[in-house]
């Protein structure tokens, strides 16, 4: 029973009564409609089809053989001191071997092209945490990241929300495929520069969430030169790093770096972590990797606010050293999710709606322009109502995204099974053709 | 360049302290039973390793536990995806029972209540989020475990302040140290936002009495202010008197439908009771619907690991284990602290009468050469580099008397234990014999350490370079 107080309970914190958690937003209000009526092919078969999920869950036959062959990375052996010693292992330098696998498997997505020292991995409790961690880190509140439109939603919790330091987008647009430029990098920090607000750093995710797509070399050189010009630093989200369909076209800014013989490298901060390229959200696996001393010293102190269960660590630690796994995982991953893009692209395509042409993620970036009543905000929303309540299908507004054009959604594709997808992209047809059907009948009785 | 926030570039962190300094002695000469007999004796590690045995076993028993399966079947999918901030609600139910358990059913808990953590350090933080500003402050009682003036203090901005107890009444909260820390935060224009206290108390391995409990509620009353219990050591009360948790007397009290329930909150954690420091497991009660919700949202910067999540619920839902298992835990727990104190009497050490934790709050002030803390750390270098124990100097607990140090007893085999009483025995024995010659009390020879360590120089300053320390302890 709810006990009736007048006034809020006395005193909470700012941070616990503002809204700047986010949830509020139409992209938190499309999961209740699904967690409602969600569908279900056997009992539910006209519930909402939950597409605004990135989750990967293409390849867990994968892992759950290995688990299956590995049995001594879910358990700690016969002998005494295996399960005694992870039980007490709270070191927030992280287990040496795990760090060491993580090390090697951030290697390997990127084809060898790169190193990765194990001491300078920085374990977290997710990349949400890796994120904040990192804002505490370069900015003091009231300062400002730079972050490219359109963006995940979840950071507006995760870098404002309790340390105090503000977004200030980097508008992208469709003119050029929703690419960063230096104007739009200019722009920005002239803006911030305006409002009085100190830019500490420019946060990108590369590959792009929502865009599906990885950045260009040239666009990353430019990036890394900005920041080095305004003496800031480049915080690089490759949390979906491993699900890019083709090996070859993914650059990090590790590799640049390394081309650039480190130059410069003390201001670069990568942010990695297993829930979207191996499908293991539950399991709170992050990583910072830092060419900084002091960042990664800092980061490892605060990492004792959200370490990762020292029994997960183990299990991944058995995994991820296994070339022989993860080569093959890297392999079959990739082509799965490429299969499923196509297969996404193509129905889409056959119904008349067209996608940026994206190259890696979990999801698509789909434009629904040509169908706004209203070329305005107002009229996406109005849209993705439609599409919630009608289509039902839960795809996530370009708005929730702070993208400037109204009129595309991301759209998930890696969270379910094919014949789920396959009836999704039935109902996108059924719709479209009702509304050029619509479209046909207001022509025809003007 | 400038490139880092405040919060980096400060001290907030604490590791310079000597609570840490202690460890990297004992990192880099460890005492180990054959390889290395005459390392230093790690006694400054609250750690839990009487029964992992009883845990062994019922792993031993229950495979699918930690195998991803339920009745057989695989669950793994489900597991890993699994990201819920509200937590794996089985495991929830586990553990509210298991903590209702621990106070002998005499409370209950809501699962709804609950909110799943990264540890008691991530719950402990999490709550001054949602309960204060930057620069307000919470008072806490000395002596206090060294980590909560980085867990409290450090992302937060919020202020500790002391509420001094003293061995005159073996450190219990009076309402006049309450009063006067409160008055304190005033002076320093501070508005206190709360009191936290442990209980038991870490470092002083005591439950607080009833009469303290009510203390406590009628000035959180007075004030209109929160309290916070942080009752991770509650599975650690070995003998009488009884753990009494804030729940309990505020039931007893009726509070239930006045404004005081909403502002009591607890703080609770495996690391101890269960030994199970790795698996990051902690939680934060609240009754106030806001700081639930509050709570649980900041929970996604620490979330609990679905696999453990799921381990855990298994082993906790098995009342048949959790009954031995807390029983006989206690027992151990009990044997091992009468082994210390006996083997520190036998040395002429007394120490404060205790009945929880792992860890005993040893009084040394008739070893100290002066009633200072300089004294204090004169003694305690003796002690780490000659004796060769590390132990928790009080000073690192903010105690306001010099002389009290805290010895951990459940982190070792009862030989390693009984070698550490030898020494000690010895240094005592020798210190006396040299006062007895001299009347200063300067220069312990360590008979059995032939050449004789000098104190390193770095060991007199607490500079504020960077230390790297390996691991996070109570």
């Amino acid at each position: 029973m709810a006990i009736e107080i007048e006034q809020p309970s006395v005193g909470l914190s700012k941070v616990a009564v503002s809204d700047t958690h986010g949830e509020d937003s139409p992209y938190f209000a499309g999961w209740k409609a699904y967690d409602e009526n969600p569908y279900d092919e056997l009992n539910n078969p006209l519930g909402v089809i939950q597409m605004g999920l990135a989750e990967n869950q293409v390849s867990f036959d994968l892992l759950e053989e290995y688990l299956e062959e590995h049995s001594e990375a879910s358990s700690w052996g016969k002998g005494a001191s295996g399960f005694r010693e992870n039980a007490l292992f709270q070191d927030y330098h992280g287990l040496k071997s795990f760090r060491k696998a993580m090390a090697s498997f951030m290697e390997q997505i990127r084809g060898g092209r790169v190193k990765f020292d194990p001491e300078r991995v920085v374990l977290t409790a997710g990349a949400t945490a890796a994120n904040e961690l990192l804002t505490f880190i370069l900015a003091d509140p009231g300062d400002a990241l730079l972050v490219p439109t359109p963006y995940y939603p979840g950071f507006d919790r995760d870098l404002r929300w309790r340390t105090g330091v503000k977004i200030v987008p980097i508008h992208c647009d469709s003119s050029n495929n929703f690419q960063i430029t230096p104007e739009a990098l200019e722009a920005a920090y002239n803006n911030a520069k305006a409002m009085n607000i100190k830019v500490r750093g420019v946060l990108i995710t590369n590959p792009s969430n929502p865009l599906g797509a990885t950045i260009q070399r040239l666009v990353l050189e430019e990036i890394l030169d900005f920041v080095t010009r305004k003496n800031i630093h480049l915080v690089s989200d490759e949390i979906y790093s491993g699900s890019v369909f083709s090996p070859t076209e993914f650059i990090s800014v590790a590799e640049i770096l390394e081309a650039r013989k480190f130059k410069d490298s003390e201001r670069v901060h990568i942010v990695y972590s297993l829930s979207k390229d191996l499908g293991l959200p539950g399991f709170r696996v992050g990583t910072i990797y830092s060419y900084n001393d002091k960042v990664v010293t800092t980061a490892r102190r605060m990492s004792s606010f959200t370490l990762i269960s020292s029994q997960t660590q183990h299990l991944l630690a058995s995994m991820l050293s296994n070339k022989a796994f993860t080569e093959n995982y890297i392999m079959i991953n990739r082509e799965r999710l490429r299969k499923r893009y196509e297969m996404i692209i193509e129905g889409l395509r056959s119904s008349g709606i067209e996608c940026l042409k994206g190259n890696a993620g979990l999801f698509c970036w789909m434009n629904l322009s040509p169908l706004l009543d209203k070329p305005t905000r107002e009229g996406e929303l109005a849209l993705w109502d439609s599409m919630l309540h009608e289509v039902k299908l839960n795809i996530s507004p370009g708005s929730s995204c702070h993208c400037s054009e109204p009129g595309w959604f991301r759209v998930c594709f890696a969270n379910m099974s094919e014949l789920t997808l396959q009836v999704a992209l039935k109902r996108i047809h059924i719709f479209m053709e009702k509304k050029g059907g619509e479209r046909n009948q207001q022509i025809f009785s003007q | 360049m400038r490139l880092l926030s405040r919060k980096a570039t400060c001290n907030s962190h604490g590791q310079d302290s000597s609570y840490f300094l202690g460890w990297q002695e004992y990192e880099k000469n460890p005492y180990v039973e054959v390889r290395n007999p005459k390392g230093i004796i790690q006694m400054g590690l609250a750690e839990n390793q009487l029964s992992f045995d009883l845990l062994e076993s019922w792993l031993a028993k229950n495979p699918d536990a930690a195998g991803f399966k339920r009745d057989g079947e695989s669950i793994f999918r489900e597991l890993a995806l699994f990201q819920d901030y509200h937590g794996l609600p089985d495991f929830k139910k586990a553990l509210v029972e298991f903590m209702a358990e621990t106070r002998g059913n005499k409370v209950t808990f809501n699962p709804n209540n609950l909110v799943l953590t990264a540890g008691a350090t991530s719950a402990n933080e999490t709550l001054m989020f949602c309960l204060a500003e930057a620069g307000e402050a919470f008072l806490l009682p000395t002596p206090y475990y060294p980590g909560f003036d980085r867990d409290l203090k450090w992302r937060t901005g919020v202020e500790i302040v002391p509420i001094h107890c003293t061995s005159s009444n073996d450190f219990q909260i009076t309402e006049s140290a309450l009063e006067e820390a409160y008055q304190e935060a005033q002076k320093r224009n501070l508005r206190v936002k709360g009191v936290l206290v442990t209980n038991p108390s870490n470092p002083l391995g005591t439950t607080m009495s009833r009469s303290e409990l009510n203390l406590l509620i009628d000035f959180i009353t007075a004030k209109s202010i929160h309290l916070i219990s942080d009752e991770i050591y509650s599975g650690t009360v070995f003998r009488s008197p009884g753990f009494i948790s804030v729940m309990e007397v505020l039931k007893d009290r009726n509070c239930h439908n006045t404004q005081v329930w909403n502002r009591v909150h607890i703080v609770y954690s495996l690391s101890k009771d269960l030994g199970l420091p790795g698996f990051r497991v902690g939680a934060i009660y609240s009754n106030d619907d806001m700081v639930v919700a509050a709570a649980t949202k900041m929970s996604s910067f620490g979330l609990v690991s679905s696999q453990t999540q799921y381990l855990l619920s298994a082993l906790l839902s098995d009342k048949k284990f959790t009954k031995n298992y807390i029983s006989e835990n206690q027992k151990r727990l009990k044997q091992r602290h009468r082994m210390l104190v006996m083997g520190l009497q036998n040395a002429g050490i007394s120490c404060l009468k205790s009945n929880a934790g792992l860890f005993c709050w040893v009084d040394m002030r008739h070893l100290l050469r002066s009633n200072t803390f300089e004294a204090e750390m004169e003694l305690w270098k003796k002690i780490v580099y000659d004796v060769r124990l590390n132990i928790s100097p009080g000073s690192s607990c903010h105690c306001a008397e010099p002389g009290w140090f805290r010895v951990c007893f459940a982190n070792m085999s009862e030989d390693t234990l009984n070698l550490a009483m030898q020494r000690l025995k010895a240094f005592v024995v020798e210190s006396t014999a040299i006062n007895g010659h001299n009347q200063s009390n300067c220069n312990y020879h360590s008979s059995k350490n032939s050449k004789r360590k000098s104190i390193p120089k770095w060991v007199f300053r607490l500079s504020s370079r960077d230390r790297d320390r390996d691991s996070d302890e109570r």
